[in-house]
């Protein structure tokens, strides 16, 4: 992965910072996270996998935080950055709290304020190698936004990061709809998650189900989907394969 | 106040536990010429009198927009006062950019407080001889407040400060519980007639005066002097009518509203110089 790295010389406009105090490649990394938003507000799912490389290594990781009354945030990418996201956005909601006046950060603020975070750190080639999903409900209206490592920001209806993106957005274009019930939301998710489990190698059976509404957040217990690998293409998988020799 | 041997540096106590800098950069305030504001709960409008140096001269800004949200009106030194506003204009662009969300004023406030405070603990500063009415909107709706040069700051219903502040007080305070459920005209209309108690006796008249509004849906703005001269000849008609006989006054401005023949007569009778 060497490729990634910054080809200035030491004595660039870097200064004295040497090279191993930047990101240049991920070590242990999280996959995708996909949100949708319902009728009372956003769901977010996310498994619990840690790839260290290929090899699927932690399967404990909550990839998916609250943050202060309003926000909800899961990312995939590197771990330790996500962790230190979260201290950063643990001293916002800190300072924000201390003003006791009434306001708060919503989640709009927050996601705001992650995009001027990831922009600026991939501005001095140091990114935090993330990719984040911000929801939230505020006063009744409903955010639902992501960041890329790279600064990109956007928000929709539904998101998804990684993986997510080739695999679960199709599915949401063609069935999400405004005012999802809470289970309809979950079955959709689900649907989704099932898909990533059977294509994308670095998922794991292992995965959790959050929510925001205006009375808070809950994560589910980590559980696992039911899958089907009987079918008989599974059986001779090269049978009907073209191939050149 | 007198001159005393306390009263030198703003870093020295009075042995009864003043601050004679603090209070002094006070009393410039009270030299400046008025500012009102007032809210309801929904919307805060500001108003000024404009005192110019001579008849050759523009006169001096003393509202400023700080964003869409909020605005601030000055009394006292107009330059302490641009140097802040400028400040504040800086905070809301910065949180502005930083959270895609208006900075609400409230916190904006207690900045301003904390700026001015720093200024009467070091020896080698002086306060900022500037009160700001500050008026904002933020997610508990509308808000006024009193940024004084000592580093308090306190939330209004409606405030008069500068010059013959104390008429336009004595006016608010005989009405203040009315505004919460105001519509925004009547507050314009209020606003106006504060600034005229201030004037004692000069007439009212656009040029004189600024009237600035922001609310709930409404940006911060500065209303054009043609609109200020519409309203105020809702009500100036009527106070003519007060002026040459307290006696038939009375009559006169019921008459005066409803007929405007009846008007037009006692005004050329009346010799009221305008």
């Amino acid at each position: 992965m060497n490729f990634m790295a910054s080809k200035q010389p030491e004595n660039s406009l870097l200064g004295p910072e040497a090279d191993s105090q930047r990101t240049l490649y991920p070590n242990v990394t999280g996959t995708s996270v996909v949100a949708l938003k319902y009728k009372d507000g956003i769901l977010m799912a996310a498994d619990m996998g840690g790839s260290y490389g290929s090899t699927l290594r932690y399967k404990n990781v909550e990839r998916m935080k609250a943050i202060g009354k309003h926000s909800l945030l899961g990312a995939s990418g590197e771990i330790s950055d996500f962790q230190e996201i979260l201290r950063y956005l643990d001293d916002l909601i800190l300072y924000d709290n201390m003003w006791d006046d009434g306001n708060s950060l919503g989640p709009k603020e927050v996601h705001n304020y992650l995009t001027r975070l990831m922009y600026n750190r991939r501005n001095k080639f140091n990114p935090l190698w993330n990719s984040l999903v911000l929801g939230g409900i505020k006063n009744g209206e409903k955010y639902l936004g992501t960041v890329s490592m790279i600064g990109v920001n956007f928000e929709d209806d539904h998101v998804a990061t990684g993986f997510g993106n080739h695999l679960a957005r199709p599915i949401l274009r063609q069935e999400w709809h405004e005012n999802l019930s809470f289970e309809d939301g979950v079955r959709l998710l689900e649907k989704c998650m099932r898909v990533l489990l059977y294509r994308d190698r670095s998922a794991i059976n292992k995965l959790q189900i959050a929510k925001i509404t205006e009375e808070g957040m809950t994560i589910s217990q980590p559980y696992s989907l039911k899958t089907y690998w009987e079918f008989s293409a599974f059986e001779n998988p090269t049978q009907g394969a073209v191939g050149s020799w | 106040m007198f001159r005393n041997q306390y009263d030198t540096d703003v870093t020295t106590w009075s042995p009864a536990g003043r601050l004679f800098q603090v209070e002094y950069a006070m009393e410039a305030v009270k030299q400046g010429s008025a500012a009102i504001g007032l809210r309801s709960k929904t919307h805060v409008v500001l108003g000024c009198v404009n005192k110019a140096n001579s008849e050759l001269s523009s006169h001096q800004k003393k509202i400023f927009k700080v964003d869409d949200h909020i605005g601030v009106a000055i009394a006292g030194l107009t330059a302490d006062g641009r140097v802040l506003s400028r400040y504040m204009r800086n905070e809301c662009i910065n949180y502005s950019f930083t959270y895609e969300s208006p900075l609400p004023v409230g916190r904006l406030v207690v900045q301003l407080a904390d700026k001015a405070q720093v200024c009467t603990q070091r020896s080698w500063k002086r306060p900022y001889g500037v009160g700001l009415l500050v008026a904002g909107l933020d997610e508990s709706g509308a808000h006024l407040y009193y940024n004084c040069p000592s580093g308090n700051y306190f939330e209004y219903q409606a405030f008069a400060i500068g010059s013959r502040s104390q008429a336009a007080k004595t006016y608010l305070e005989r009405r203040f519980e009315n505004f919460t459920d105001s519509s925004r005209d009547d507050l314009v209309k209020d606003a106006i007639m504060a600034i005229r108690e201030t004037l004692q006796g000069e007439t009212l008249k656009s040029s004189i005066c600024t009237i600035a509004v922001v609310g709930v849906g409404e940006p911060f703005h500065i209303l054009d002097q043609g609109t200020v001269q519409q309203i105020i000849d809702t009500f100036e008609i009527v106070a003519e009518q007060e002026g040459p006989d307290a006696a038939i006054g009375q009559e006169a401005a019921a008459e005066g509203a409803a007929a405007d023949q009846g008007g037009s007569t006692d005004e050329g009778v009346a010799p009221m110089e305008s």
